[in-house]
């Protein structure tokens, strides 16, 4: 029995092609992804499970349906869907470089995100997450264009455009530090907060803008994957099966950029969930390809169970999500390193 | 030719040391400054050039090669033109030790933060040594790196819980990670001192070998030299220059990755020049940046490691722009 099921509409007009095991995965995963999410939207600290079930049937009091609709409802949806984003970024990066880990932060964007946020909330001073959230995205969409001009020279040559990356990287980096130190302390560590990239304090504003930009990126990463697997190949092999790899290449990185530039501003450099998901999937699905879509849902129930996760520990005070993922992240990842040298496989 | 461009960035240093102790916070006329260097009348002026700029620009030299050394050594070992001193996690070894000094046993003096971030420097790089070295397969420079993002990742985690749980560590490290030269005494200077001279000395001594490696292993044996032995000696040489400038100035990013890469521009592929040039020009960046951060916002001061970043990488940029990269 081949791995492939050919699934056609009556009319023969349209058909697909489809891994079975990794449609079973898909659909596993995503349920996974749904139960996180009612898990964290029926428990919790101020109100009971009951009240959850109350308030959701229209027959709770103000109170829970201020926890449920307003502090809780947006923070997992929010968390479901920046997962998501970091998950498909991941693997387009991933994919296009052919490198395990490839991300798509390496032209600066994170930095410039994470400039913008930290000039809004030490320098502008009291400002909505939205502004926050506004001030990142800019930031972060301009450090990008910036690294790619900056390294534009008669097209634009792969170890140049990184390097320029770390250079400008470097700078904005700096830029961090000293607002940092300059700030008073409790605000600073409110940035630093944000620096390490946290769900707390999100809102509806957040969800809005996040899911338009998922909506539409997330359906032109799977269009434009089909293509990844032919060009996981090779340029030459690509251009022999009659892609246009260049302008591909292009049109994929700028969408893996604009997914985790949303991300990032939304949330702060969550690290680890962008790295971990498209490498976790494919080991689940062992199907060859980017495998964005099980990328992304494995990204949105990494992080919605973080977030979970976080909000449960007993800490003095609520850890930001990216502790989570990134301790956890690193272990696994030095887990997975030490099992595949050990079989011999280097 | 070769030592009149290595006597050539001598000069450079040396003149970016007469003033790293000519110029600072307060206008001294240089005049005055020979006059206290040689002759000191105890006095303010005479303090503030002997305690404090001489001090100083030892600490700048000392940290400075040590970074542009062990950049040098990092890229040429993992023969990849990204790499960075830092990828072995010798940073975050040393930031988490000094959040941990500061943590359980409230240490906040300077001086033995030194020692605190040199251990922690010295367990990492073994970690990561001993995690790459599993299996049947040498520790090679690829895993290396791999290993080194794994356990950095986690203690990066860790440091981050304790800074966003308390307020009080948090202050403390902020001015730290920054990176800066100033506010180190001279007994500073004389703690991370012998790590330093130990680490150039063995890096130094490593150029004809790495040389022998960059034409292949097999070349490099045939040539008489045991890669698994210059490698050993290269990650250990990392970690004593690495640590020691870390423990010293605080997480000063970019010099030792941009360092080796202007210096292959002058100096073609040749390992032992590159590492004399890394080891002379690197710290003459490093006080260049320092001197322009106390002059810019005087009377105040910026730290050298924002400085560094400022002046570097625009000359970095105009370099990669200028030529092709070389590649390893």
């Amino acid at each position: 029995m081949s791995a492939y099921r050919i699934v056609r509409t009556p009319s023969r007009r349209v058909s697909f092609r489809i891994h079975l095991r990794a449609s079973a995965v898909l659909l596993g995963l995503l349920g996974a992804a749904a139960a996180v999410g009612l898990l964290a939207l029926g428990t919790g600290s101020a109100i009971s499970v009951g009240d959850v079930v109350r308030t959701l049937a229209g027959r709770g009091d103000a109170m829970s349906a201020m926890v449920v609709y307003e502090l809780r409802a947006p923070r997992v949806l929010l968390a479901l869907l920046v997962g998501a984003a970091l998950g498909t970024g991941g693997a387009v990066v991933q994919s296009l470089s052919r490198n395990p880990l490839g991300s798509p932060d390496i032209i600066g964007v994170n930095a410039g995100a994470a400039v913008g946020a930290v000039l809004m909330l030490l320098v502008v001073g009291t400002v909505t997450p939205l502004a926050v959230t506004a001030g990142a995205l800019a930031c972060g969409l301009g450090a990008g264009l910036l690294v790619y001009v900056l390294s534009f020279k008669r097209g634009v040559q792969g170890t140049r455009l990184v390097l320029v990356g770390i250079g400008v990287t470097a700078m904005l980096h700096s830029v961090i530090a000293y607002l940092l130190t300059r700030a008073d302390l409790y605000e600073s560590q409110g940035a630093k907060v944000w620096l390490v990239g946290s769900l707390a304090g999100t809102g509806w504003t957040q969800v809005g803008p996040m899911a338009a930009a998922l909506a539409v990126l997330l359906p032109s990463a799977l269009a434009l994957s089909r293509s990844l697997s032919a060009m996981e190949m090779g340029d030459e092999t690509a251009s022999a099966l009659g892609l246009p790899v260049e302008r591909l290449r292009l049109a994929l990185l700028l969408v893996a950029v604009l997914l985790s530039g949303a991300a990032v501003s939304v949330a702060g450099p969550i690290v680890f969930v962008a790295l971990a998901a498209p490498q976790l999937s494919r080991r689940l699905t062992g199907a060859p390809g980017a495998g964005v879509a099980t990328a992304a849902a494995t990204g949105a129930l990494l992080l919605a169970a973080a977030d979970v996760a976080v909000q449960r520990l007993p800490t003095s005070g609520q850890l930001p999500v990216g502790v989570l993922t990134g301790g956890l992240g690193g272990l696994y990842l030095a887990w997975l390193l030490h099992r595949e040298w050990r079989a011999g496989r280097s | 030719m070769r030592w009149t461009g290595l006597a050539v960035s001598f000069a450079v240093l040396a003149a970016v040391v007469a003033l790293s102790i000519a110029v600072g916070a307060q206008a001294i006329p240089p005049g005055e400054v020979w006059q206290q260097l040689w002759h000191p009348d105890g006095g303010e002026t005479a303090a503030v050039v002997h305690d404090l700029r001489i001090p100083r620009t030892l600490l700048g030299v000392l940290v400075g090669a040590a970074l542009g050394l062990s950049g040098a050594l990092m890229q040429a070992l993992t023969r990849n033109p990204l790499a960075d001193p830092g990828m072995l996690g010798v940073n975050a070894g040393a930031s988490l030790a000094v959040v941990c000094a500061i943590l359980f046993f409230g240490i906040t003096d300077l001086r033995i933060w030194v020692w605190f971030s040199l251990l922690g420097a010295a367990l990492v790089t073994v970690a990561v040594h001993a995690l790459g070295a599993t299996g049947r397969g040498a520790a090679n420079p690829a895993r290396l790196v791999l290993a080194g993002a794994a356990v950095s990742a986690s203690l990066l985690a860790a440091i981050n819980a304790a800074l966003t749980l308390d307020a009080g560590v948090f202050n403390q490290w902020r001015f730290w990670d920054v990176g800066a030269l100033a506010g180190r005494d001279a007994e500073v200077v004389r703690q991370v001192a012998p790590f330093v001279a130990a680490g150039v000395v063995l890096a130094l001594a490593l150029g004809r070998g790495l040389n022998a490696m960059a034409l292949g292993e097999q070349t490099g044996r045939g040539l008489g030299v045991n890669p698994g032995r210059v490698r050993l000696a290269g990650a250990a040489a990392i970690m004593l220059l690495c640590g020691a400038a870390t423990a010293a100035a605080g997480p000063i990013g970019f010099i030792g990755l941009m360092a080796p890469h202007a210096v292959r521009a002058l100096t073609g592929p040749d390992h032992r020049w590159i590492l004399a040039h890394s080891a002379l020009l690197a710290p003459a960046l490093l006080l260049t940046a320092d001197v322009v951060g106390r002059v810019v916002v005087r009377p105040g001061e910026l730290q050298s490691g924002i400085v560094t970043a400022f002046v570097g990488a625009p000359v970095f940029i105009y370099l990669l722009r200028r030529r092709r990269i070389a590649s390893l």
